[in-house]
């Protein structure tokens, strides 16, 4: 035992954590069914690997990680896929978000796994591999992935592991029981962290109301390096940061991650997953949650499959409906009530808490705040919720940012002291999301005047240089007039055109004789055909930079390509007046092959498919100059308002080329 | 299911509780005092309340709030209490009267109500009412054993029809020392009956009195102790520092401060009103200390025979801007500026 420092604030909430240690950790079963959001974990949702109808094995991986930061999803049984689709999850508001759902078949049938016998064989790359493959995502409650925890870069970085079973947070306790009948698996796990992290000192904070978990930690940990360390109770006590600062004295610098001063903190349920994923191959399928409160007849706490349904586990533990109105997910200060039992037991569900009516009552209306400064002095964070509060009712985010909202880590300590019972947290989470949609809006405002700008900027330069060009042409047509010397025909642009394009058609009457008729025709549908061609590519030129002539352009091309008709048609009578005079039929093989072969060209431009993939590869030569424009804005280091207007534009091409490449594909499975 | 917002515990102690022992805790200090001075403070209360009552009802009609949830917090009450308990025992029922409607209706209302006012407003009252009608406000009953006790008749009469009433006054002890210049203290202690064994007859068992309901308040944790320990602390520190050995020009002894006049009662009951102090310990602290030293250099340098309600009303001036320099420093931030 060393000593351990302090830090500001905090509660002495009652714990209520006595009833649910009574029993050892049960077994709550498989459940008819499991339904899996995609999102358990902070950052990306997972996507599903999976369809309907497919049966799927105890463990296997269900949906994959959608990105660095996120984390795949297993199933926890065996069964059938019954449904990918939305279904209410536990959110305050209730929300509906994307779950797949497995019918239980009750087999209980493991996938093919094994773990690794010996994990100091492997280095800290392929370990954080298994740990991500596993699904493990933070089991104190924030579900931030662990994975993307370890991944320090370097990992020389960090001094101090920091192993979090303080549970502070009154009703729960399955971290309490999870460190009493599982305190090897805890120990394994944090030596495999230190494999991976080579930290200096590795830490285990429990709080003093644990004796049985201290304990059996302590005997675990016998001659390993790790220490286990007990601090007087204090709720937010496992909060990441208080915990840090409880156990190293040092405060992680706001707004950065605790690596930032080489901590990495670990939740204890996140290790012994982390043994289980390591040592015996097992993804993260279940947890220990508490089910306590008033309304359960039997408070206890229960190894639960990931997506078992609270109904289900409540009525494990005895769950009497009548004089219960509401079931919380978490304790008593940072739990939510969830909006129905339907919803399923997630990776950070720790605690399903259903208080009778009286237990939990209902706090009496909100009254004028007195100053009293209870709040400020309860604060773990040092800040002042009463100012906080008044900014806040004023709506001044400017305020609000500068006395720092966005360090309040919404433990609740300043609203459960408050005696006039303002609901301080909601006006603080309600004030940081306004603020997060203005600072939405304004970056979207600066984008687009950005784009604005950029593109006046892009007009101007184009109309200079063009009156450059003409500028230049006239000078260099007035030199030759002036070297041709006296020539007054010369001297007039049109006039020579004219007169070259009537020495054209001179040259090629007496070339062709009597067939010179034809040969003109069918040269005038060939020059039509390259005219739309150049227009088409102009065009497309236009749309890719967003030019405003495209309207222009479009209009040239639609007359082009109807001169190009008429030329055709023309081209048709000469040869049908011919044939009627001479009905060659070689001739009259080789004018129809003519005719139809652009007419079937055209035809499968203008086919779905055709089309869609032209405009995928335009899509995709945009892309490349966006991205060329990007990384040359980069270079040059221009404006960050420039950079991210550009950063936007890409992800937006990207975006459209991912929708069409899948419209594309789906085309082809037509 | 019903959806409800965390924290879903809370700690006991209301507003509505707060104001209630602030209430309670001035009952040692009421019955010493009228143990001393007969009924008239008991009278004044009793008087003074319905008024403030009254007041308060009708500002929150005309603000259009619920009267009856904000007349259960019990505030008006707190005011009422600490005013009377303030005013000279045998005030006429109109000095009361306008006292509290001042501290109801100006000092409280005006400035939107509870929580919203910067100035304590029973002080408010009291300044108003002792710079309007010095008279009535400068005279104390004389204690018990140096005169003749009213009784509660007589209490009702002084209160209700003042006319009638012929009660004897008698200058307190802050006042005979305010206006000596020429004796040692130790002669001034033998020649005036109002001296008692450490202060004044009467009153330094009045001020221990509202000493022990501080003490009470602070164990219930009420307020925290920083701004009165720090008021009584630079008060007697100052009186130490100028005592003079006990001379003619002595300001009188740390001992006779601690326990004149309103010392205790405003250390405990006036300066701790959170509404109007410095909202961190630190802030407080210096808000308790100043406050102590503008009551020794009021009560001694100034015109003013006491000097709480005028030390507490330009300390509330300065509050806001004591709280200004004395913000914690934020988690993880290196400095205590809030305004970049």
């Amino acid at each position: 035992m060393k000593a351990v420092f302090n830090f500001h604030g905090g509660i002495h909430p009652p714990q209520n954590k006595h009833r649910s240690v009574r029993t050892p950790i049960a077994d709550a079963g498989i459940p008819p069914e499991f339904i899996l959001p995609l999102s358990q974990h902070i950052g990306a949702p997972a996507i599903p690997v999976v369809r309907i109808g497919d049966r799927v094995l105890k463990g296997q991986r269900v949906a994959e990680a959608g990105g660095d930061i996120s984390a795949p999803v297993h199933a926890p049984s065996s069964g059938t896929i019954s449904a990918i689709e939305d279904r209410v999850i536990a959110h305050p508001s209730g929300l509906r978000a994307p779950c797949i759902v497995i019918a239980a078949d009750g087999l209980d049938e493991w996938i093919e796994h094994s773990g690794i016998p010996d994990y100091r064989e492997l280095d800290s790359a392929s370990l954080i591999r298994v740990i991500r493959n596993a699904g493990i995502a933070g089991m104190g409650g924030a579900g931030f992935p662990t994975s993307v925890k370890l991944s320090v870069d370097p990992p020389a970085l960090i001094t101090t592991l920091i192993i979090n079973g303080a549970e502070c947070e009154p009703y729960i306790t399955c971290d309490d029981m999870l460190m009493r009948e599982r305190a090897r698996q805890i120990i394994a796990g944090t030596n495999i962290l230190r494999h991976i992290l080579s930290p200096g000192k590795a830490l285990i904070g429990v709080e003093d109301n644990k004796p049985e978990a201290l304990a059996a930690l302590r005997a675990a940990a016998e001659g390993s390096a790790i220490e286990v360390i007990d601090f007087p109770a204090k709720y937010p006590s496992g909060g990441e940061r208080q915990l840090i600062e409880l156990l190293t004295g040092r405060q992680v610098p706001a707004g950065q991650l605790p690596a930032q001063i080489g901590v990495v903190c670990v939740n204890v349920g996140s290790a012994a997953a982390v043994f289980n994923a390591v040592a015996l191959g097992r993804p993260l399928i279940s947890r220990v949650a508490t089910v306590t409160g008033d309304a359960v007849r039997d408070p206890q706490n229960f190894e639960v499959l990931i997506g078992t349904s609270f109904r289900y586990l409540l009525e494990k533990a005895g769950y009497q409906a009548q004089g219960c109105d509401r079931v919380i997910m978490g304790g008593s200060m940072m739990g939510f009530a969830v909006a129905d039992l339907a919803v399923p037991v997630v990776k950070t569900t720790n605690c399903l808490l259903a208080p009778a009516a009286s237990e939990l009552p209902v706090p009496p209306l909100a009254q004028a705040c007195i100053r009293c400064g209870l709040c400020a002095q309860a604060c773990p964070a040092s800040l002042l919720p009463q100012q906080l509060f008044w900014f806040a009712q004023g709506r001044e985010f400017r305020k609000l940012e500068q006395h720092h909202l966005f360090d309040c880590i919404e433990c609740g300590a300043c609203a459960y002291v408050c005696p006039s019972s303002i609901p301080l947290v909601q006006y603080y989470r309600a004030s940081k999301s306004q603020i997060l949609q203005l600072r939405d809006d304004h970056a979207r405002a600066d984008a687009s005047r950005l784009r604005f700008e950029s593109r006046n900027q892009r007009l101007q330069r184009d109309a200079l240089e063009k009156s450059a060009k003409r500028a230049a042409r006239k000078l260099a047509v007035e030199q030759r007039a002036r070297s041709d010397g006296g020539d007054g025909m010369a001297g007039d642009p049109i006039q020579a055109a004219v007169e070259r394009a009537r020495a054209r058609k001179a040259a090629l009457h007496s070339a062709f004789g009597a067939d010179g008729e034809l040969a003109s025709r069918e040269h005038a549908v060939a020059s039509a055909r390259k005219r739309l061609e150049i227009a088409s590519t102009k065009l497309d030129e236009a749309t890719i930079q967003g030019s405003d002539r495209v309207e222009a352009l479009q209009a040239g091309v639609t007359n082009t390509r109807a001169k190009l008709r008429a030329a055709e048609q023309s081209l048709d009578d000469y040869r049908q007046a011919k044939h009627a005079v001479s009905p060659d039929p070689a001739v009259v093989d080789t004018i129809e092959q003519a005719v139809h072969q652009p007419g079937a060209a055209r035809a499968t431009a203008q086919s779905p498919q055709y089309k869609t993939r032209a405009e995928l590869e335009k899509l995709q030569q945009r892309l490349q100059q966006s991205q060329a424009s990007l990384s040359r804005c980069r270079a040059n280091g221009e404006q960050e308002k420039v950079i991210i207007a550009l950063e936007a534009t890409v992800s937006r091409l990207q975006e459209k080329i991912d929708a069409i490449t899948q419209q594309l594909q789906a085309m082809q499975d037509n | 299911m019903s959806t409800t917002t965390p924290p879903h515990t809370r700690a006991t102690l209301g507003t509505q509780r707060v104001m209630q022992s602030v209430l309670l805790a001035t009952v040692p200090g009421i019955l010493v005092l009228t143990h001393f001075f007969g009924f008239g403070t008991m009278v004044n209360i009793a008087w003074g309340s319905l008024v403030a009552l009254a007041c308060e009802a009708l500002a929150l009609r005309l603000r259009r709030r619920p009267i009856a949830v904000h007349l259960r917090d019990c505030s008006a009450l707190v005011t009422a209490f600490l005013l009377c308990i303030a005013l000279p025992p045998y005030s006429p029922w109109w000095l009361i009267a306008i006292g509290i409607a001042c501290a109801i209706l100006l000092a409280k209302h005006l400035y939107g109500g509870l929580g919203h006012n910067p100035f304590n407003p029973a002080m408010v009252g009291y300044v108003i009412v002792l710079i309007s009608f010095p008279v009535q406000m400068t005279s104390w009953a004389p204690p018990r054993g140096l005169g003749e006790m009213s009784g509660l008749l007589a209490a009702l009469q002084a209160c209700f029809a003042p006319a009638h009433f012929d009660g004897i006054t008698m200058a307190t002890p802050l006042d005979v020392l305010r206006q000596n210049d020429s004796l040692l203290i130790a002669d001034l202690w033998q020649q005036n009956p109002q001296f008692g064994r450490w202060a004044g007859v009467g009153w330094e068992w009045v001020n221990l009195a509202f000493l022990a309901g501080g003490v009470w308040l602070l164990y219930l944790r009420i307020f925290t102790w920083h701004a009165p320990v720090a008021m009584l602390a630079s008060l007697g520190l100052l009186a130490a520092l100028f005592y003079d050995g006990g001379s003619s020009a002595s300001g009188g002894s740390p001992l006779f401060h601690l326990l004149s006049g309103a010392t205790m009662f405003g250390a405990f009951f006036i300066v701790t009103d959170p509404v109007t102090s410095a909202v961190s310990n630190r802030g407080r602290l210096i808000y308790g200390a100043l406050i102590g030293v503008l009551v020794y250099v009021i009560r001694v340098r100034g015109d003013y025979p006491d000097a709480v309600a005028f030390a507490v009303l330009i300390m509330n001036f300065a509050a806001p801007f004591i709280d200004a320099y004395t913000q914690p420093r934020t988690y993880g931030h290196s400095s205590r500026r809030r305004d970049d």
